[in-house]
């Protein structure tokens, strides 16, 4: 834990279990006999209830949203910019509870735990969750923590998308809403990438068709090109040019060198690649993007955006992120159009910036300032 | 710069009002109508700093350049459209007063009057475009970039098939009345409630 964080870091953290033994009920139909979730929590409940707070995490993302789990851990949690005594999300007087979806691979139900029915890991047989059964299993996860209702719920990306499905599908329950650098469904682009993702997953010989974990081994090579395809879509072209330029690591621009070339660029995507496919699961990785291609805020509405958020009770910040091109401001702007057709009060910012889908885990002073005023309006007064 | 005019707006909001403040700058005048008027307000404005100052006061805004024709709105309905001494700024004042009329059961606009006699006699005497307290900027730099008079307000609107429900002028207090009487000459500034009219 640097020590210049730990003015206003929430400090040593540790993870929490929450085991539901009644049946879920997934909505492509599968049941799983019982499952349990993964979750930190930062700050207090308080006794009337009403300042806490839900984070949900992106594709890739965990329960681990803010803090160090030791003294000596060098990384925060993946939202640290954000959570924490006296930053936006003040755990001062929040109470701060992010969980790791249903089907993800740091410690909930998912591919990588034991089938009780068979006493092996899920693997591939894990069935396929959609944003919505992860907002159904969040619901369980608050019953269980003594929470009636959210004073906010918010995310970035997926998780973003997910903050809205819980604004439209437990209208009660959600007070305000922060949608961040998301979409409200997926263009053919937006697929295609994530299939490029899969593809580069299921061809890895190790996959052995998603039954890996039972022989010992992992499709590394495939889920490293999976992260390197899909970092590469969370950065601006600028953001690339200002960080690596044409900068080579290893190698010579000279015309007499005999050499290997290694551009700064690549370095860092196989080094990003590498250290995910280390601790990601190839399963999840498949299953999360697969609940990405699904997720259509208006599905249940003949896709009219308008009907659908027309159910919500919240108000909303919608933020994009000017040179996020995996879900740019125009993706936003339809959500914010559609809440605002819907007659929801809404704020909307597009964040100048050159770290493209990254934006919303990266600091910015508008940004920050932004997300910080209007926090100020959620949890008691 | 005094802003009388805002005194003005805020006297023509009825209680109660659904309003969208066009150029919201840090959201002060519509906090004042959200507390006075009991307004529910939305404000627009394309500057970040404006933005968060005006988030931070509890309001509302949306991010928006007004001169790409505030097309998000399309569907939204408000009692009062407010735009207050940012017409002169826009690129198309005459497609923003159309949507504001539009979007909005009535409009209320104010805009400095560059028919004032200072302004004329500026212009008449020096040969130069008028530079004054209220308009500091010299011509090449000045974010106004559409300055028109009261005259040519009052013809655009008939142009534009729009009714003036009331019109106010701003005067300097020795002035207050020849401003009421010859607004084209004496008014500093010019408040106008506008509709779409029913013709």
């Amino acid at each position: 834990m640097p020590n210049s964080d730990a003015h206003n870091s929430v400090g040593l953290v540790s993870p929490c279990r929450a085991r539901f033994e009644a049946a879920f009920q997934l909505l492509n139909g599968s049941v799983l006999a019982e499952h349990e979730l993964v979750y930190e929590t930062y700050g207090e409940l308080n006794a009337a209830g009403d300042n806490a707070v839900l984070i949900c995490h992106a594709l890739s993302g965990t329960h681990h949203a803010a803090g160090f789990y030791a003294e000596d851990d060098q990384r925060p949690g993946w939202w640290d910019l954000a959570i924490g005594p006296g930053k936006p999300i003040d755990t001062r007087r929040l109470f701060v509870v992010c969980s790791n979806n249903l089907g993800g691979c740091d410690g909930s139900t998912g591919p990588n735990t034991l089938n009780p029915a068979t006493g092996k890991p899920w693997g591939a047989k894990f069935p396929q969750p959609q944003v919505q059964d992860w907002v159904r299993s969040q619901k369980l996860l608050a019953e269980y923590l003594g929470i009636s209702r959210w004073a906010a719920v918010i995310g970035g990306s997926l998780g973003g998308m997910q903050a809205l499905q819980w604004a439209i599908d437990y209208p009660e329950w959600v007070e305000h809403c922060v949608a961040l650098a998301a979409a409200p469904k997926l263009t053919a682009q937006n697929i295609a990438f994530n299939e490029i993702a899969r593809h580069a997953i299921l061809s890895d010989p190790d996959w052995c068709e998603g039954d890996y974990l039972s022989r010992d081994i992992v499709p590394t090579r495939g889920v490293a090109l999976a992260r390197m395809v899909g970092h590469l879509t969370y950065m601006s072209a600028d953001g690339m040019s200002d960080r690596f330029g044409r900068e080579l690591r290893e190698g010579s621009f000279t015309p007499e060198a005999e050499s290997e070339w290694v551009f700064q660029v690549e370095s860092y995507l196989r080094h990003q690649g590498t250290r995910f496919s280390a601790q990601f699961d190839a399963n999840t990785y498949v299953l999360m993007t697969r609940a990405l291609d699904l997720f259509d805020l208006a599905v249940s509405d003949q896709g009219d955006l308008k009907a659908a958020l027309d159910k919500a009770r919240a108000d909303f910040l919608v933020l994009s992120f000017s040179s996020d091109w995996r879900f740019p401001p125009h993706r936003s702007i339809e959500i914010r159009d559609a809440l605002m057709a819907a007659g929801k009060p809404v704020t909307y910012a597009n964040i100048e910036t050159d770290n493209g889908h990254d934006g919303f885990l990266l600091p910015n002073q508008t940004y920050e300032a932004l997300l910080t005023q209007w926090m100020r309006r959620v949890g008691p007064t | 710069m005094n802003r009388h005019d805002l005194n003005t707006v805020l006297s023509w909001v009825p209680l109660g009002s659904k309003v969208l403040d066009l150029g919201c700058g840090d959201g002060a005048f519509l906090k004042r109508l959200c507390e006075e008027r009991s307004a529910v307000g939305v404000g627009v404005d394309i500057d970040p700093d404006n933005l968060v100052s005006a988030v931070s006061k509890g309001l509302d805004v949306i991010q928006e350049d007004i001169n790409e024709g505030l097309n998000c709105f399309t569907r939204h309905r408000f009692d009062v459209v407010i735009l207050t001494h940012a017409l002169q700024e826009l690129t198309h004042p005459h497609l923003a007063l159309e949507r504001m009329v539009h979007i909005g059961e009535e409009a209320i606009v104010s805009f400095p009057n560059f028919g004032h006699w200072r302004c004329r006699t500026h212009l008449g005497l020096t040969g130069r475009m008028p530079v004054s307290k209220a308009m500091p900027r010299s011509w090449y730099d000045t974010p106004n970039i559409h300055f028109c008079t009261v005259k040519d307000f009052e013809a655009l609107c008939s142009d534009l098939r729009i009714d003036i429900i009331e019109r106010a002028t701003i005067a300097g207090a020795a002035q207050n009345w020849l401003g009421k009487w010859w607004p084209n000459l004496f008014a500093s500034s010019a408040v106008y409630r506008i509709r779409r009219s029913a013709h």
